[in-house]
């Protein structure tokens, strides 16, 4: 309905408004990791599962785009790079994302709407999701040393 | 708006003119969501990811590929109504946001249907090519 005003009617007041509040963020990084996880890891996962059907070649020079390249070719050494910021990226979307959605079920239910407690859930879903994300990639690195 | 009662003078004027069946499908895919995809973060974190036929064996076990193909119609499923929720939301005008739907359908009953069909693939080759 942009550029479209009813004339002589009210506004309503636009974002700007607003003092930025961490329910404000974390709505609109529910919006954001949403999207991202839809476009970048809906096709991550559908290249990663194309390439486990196509059989051990595919899946071999799958790895070796997104993760690790024995051989180390120049372009392997940057994607390898990339492979891993955006693995990297989607696990804290990921996280994001679930307990944002937790969040809003709860809301869902009609509790959880008092300004401090609202404010303190909205915080514990970015502290818990960067701890999250932690804690796996702690994990795989521990694995990629030991393992 | 026709002269009907109150039920036809609202009917098919709501949000996306479907009301809240696009709210409870996103939130019911999301509870879909939370038990399938948590189940596949945590088998990945599990297997010997650069092991083609181990990842293949995995998979190929008939409950693994039922599950897969579960997550994959919930995930596509949730994200095609996430997705449309931002189109309606940005891309203004008939035109491109009548293009921007149908890409996004393109996509997300494409996606799903070539996801779904690997997994057929893996499931009914049983691992045999590993």
């Amino acid at each position: 309905m942009a550029g479209k005003q009813p004339g002589g009617r009210p506004l309503s007041p636009h974002l700007g408004v607003y003092k930025w509040a961490p329910s404000m963020a974390v709505s609109i990084f529910h919006r954001i990791t949403g999207d991202g996880l839809a476009v970048v890891g809906g096709l991550m996962f559908l290249w990663w599962l194309g390439a486990l059907a196509a059989g051990p070649d595919a899946y071999a020079a799958f790895v070796a785009c997104v993760w690790h390249d024995p051989d180390a070719s120049t372009v392997h050494r940057v994607t390898n790079i990339l492979g891993k910021v955006v693995l990297i990226g989607l696990t804290w979307a990921f996280f994001q994302h679930l307990f944002s959605g937790l969040r809003h079920l709860v809301l869902d239910t009609g509790a959880g709407y008092e300004l401090r407690i609202n404010r303190l859930w909205s915080i514990l879903v970015f502290v818990g999701a960067i701890l999250a994300t932690a804690a796996v990639w702690l994990y795989i690195a521990q694995e990629a040393l030991h393992g | 708006m026709g002269n009907g009662t109150s039920l036809g003078r609202v009917r098919g004027l709501g949000a996306s003119h479907h009301g809240t069946g696009h709210w409870l499908q996103q939130r019911l895919t999301a509870l879909g969501n939370i038990l399938l995809v948590g189940w596949f973060v945590v088998s990945l974190l599990r297997l010997p990811l650069g092991d083609h036929g181990a990842v293949l064996r995995w998979a190929s076990n008939p409950m693994v590929a039922l599950g897969l193909i579960l997550m994959v119609v919930s995930v596509f499923w949730h994200l095609r109504l996430g997705l449309q929720v931002m189109i309606e939301d940005y891309v203004h005008g008939e035109a491109a946001r009548l293009l921007a739907i149908v890409l996004l359908n393109f996509y997300a009953i494409g996606g799903a249907a070539y996801g779904i069909f690997a997994i057929a693939r893996i499931a009914f080759s049983g691992g045999a090519a590993a």
